[in-house]
C-alpha cells in the first residue's frame, strides 16, 4: 500500500473506532485492510453508500450481516430490533455518515474540501454494486465480537469540470 | 417554564439518539418537536413557539446551513439559538456555519455530556 492508502486506513480504523465507542458503547477490533481491485463479488446482507466530491471524488461503504445491522440499531437506538427494516437502515445509513464523515474530516487538510451526499442503504441477497469509473477500493475489515463489518473507500482525483465540493453523488450500479 | 427544541435531522435514527440524549440532560425540557428537513423546520417554526434549533446540515429538500439562513432572516425568529450537529468536520462547513449565524456546533458522533455542555448556556438564557 502507498502512504497515502495507509493514511485512508488508519482514518477509517480511528474513525469507526470512535463511531461505534461513541455511539453504540462498543469495541470494535480492527482485522485487515487490503486493496480490491477485482470486479466485486456478489453480496448478501446491508450495504450503504455514500458520494464523496471535491478536488478528490469518489465513494465511501459499508456492508454488514443483517444480524449486525440489527444489532447495530439495537445498540443505537436503545430498542430490539427483529427484523430488517426501516429503522434498522437508518440506523446503518447514519452510521455510514460518521464513519466516512470522520473519514473525510481526516482527509480534508490533504485533499482540500469535501462534500458527502446522503447515504443509501440496500439490503437483499445476490446483488452486486458497482461506481461507476471505480477501479480500486481500500478495503478495512473489523470484527465486533462474531460479527464482520467491511468499511471501503475509493478516492481518486477528480476531472476538474465535475469537482464541486458540496454536490456529493455517487453513481452506482447496482446489478440483482 | 419548559423550553421546547426542535430537532431537525434526515435520520429518523439521530431524531430519537437527540430525544434521548436531551432526556437524559435533566435540563428542563418541555416539547420536543421533529422535522426530517430545513422546509418542516420551517412549518414547525410557524406553528410553534420554539426556544432553541438542533438541526443536521447535510439534508434533502432544504440544507441546514439554508434553514439557519432563513431564520435568521426572519424579525420572528431570528434571535432563536440554533445548534448545528452535523458530520461536517471540516472548517469550510463550520465557517459558513459561523458566518450564517449558527449559535454553536457539534461534531457527531457526540456523546450525552457534549450535547449538555453545548446547550446549556442557550437553555439557561431562555429559561425564566
Amino acid at each position: 500500500m502507498t502512504e497515502f492508502e495507509n493514511l485512508i486506513v488508519a482514518s477509517i480504523a480511528r474513525s469507526t473506532s470512535e463511531v461505534f465507542s461513541t455511539m453504540l458503547d462498543a469495541h470494535v477490533d480492527f482485522d485487515a485492510a487490503a486493496i480490491e481491485s477485482r470486479s466485486p463479488e456478489a453480496n448478501d446482507g446491508v450495504v450503504s453508500f455514500i458520494g464523496l466530491a471535491g478536488a478528490w471524488a469518489g465513494s465511501g461503504s459499508l456492508a454488514c450481516s443483517p444480524a449486525m445491522a440489527r444489532r447495530i440499531c439495537s445498540q443505537m437506538l436503545m430498542t430490539e430490533s427483529l427484523a430488517v427494516d426501516d429503522e434498522v437502515l437508518d440506523a446503518v445509513a447514519e452510521l455510514t455518515n460518521m464513519i466516512i464523515g470522520g473519514v473525510k474530516t481526516d482527509l480534508e487538510p490533504s485533499l482540500g474540501p469535501l462534500g458527502l451526499s446522503i447515504p443509501t442503504v440496500v439490503y437483499g441477497r445476490n446483488f452486486r454494486a458497482k461506481g461507476a469509473g471505480i477501479t480500486e477500493w481500500i478495503v478495512a475489515s473489523f470484527r465486533w465480537e462474531e460479527e464482520r463489518l467491511l468499511v471501503k473507500v475509493c478516492l481518486a482525483p477528480a476531472v476538474a469540470a465535475h469537482a464541486h465540493p458540496h454536490a456529493a453523488s455517487h453513481p452506482l450500479a447496482l446489478e440483482v | 417554564m419548559e423550553s421546547e427544541i426542535l430537532v431537525v435531522d434526515d435520520s429518523a435514527a439521530i431524531r430519537k439518539i437527540l430525544q434521548r440524549v436531551l432526556r437524559q440532560t435533566g435540563m428542563s425540557i418541555g416539547a420536543i418537536y421533529e422535522a426530517g428537513d430545513g422546509q418542516e423546520a420551517l412549518e414547525t417554526l410557524k406553528k410553534r413557539k420554539i426556544d432553541l434549533v438542533l438541526s443536521d446540515i447535510n439534508m434533502p429538500k432544504m440544507d441546514g446551513l439554508q434553514l439557519l439562513a432563513s431564520v435568521r432572516a426572519s424579525p420572528e425568529w431570528r434571535n432563536i439559538p440554533v445548534v448545528m450537529i452535523t458530520t461536517e468536520g471540516g472548517e469550510t462547513r463550520v465557517a459558513e456555519a459561523v458566518k450564517l449565524g449558527a449559535s454553536g456546533y457539534v461534531r457527531k458522533p457526540f456523546t450525552a455530556d457534549q450535547i449538555k455542555e453545548k446547550l446549556t448556556g442557550f437553555l439557561e438564557a431562555v429559561l425564566p
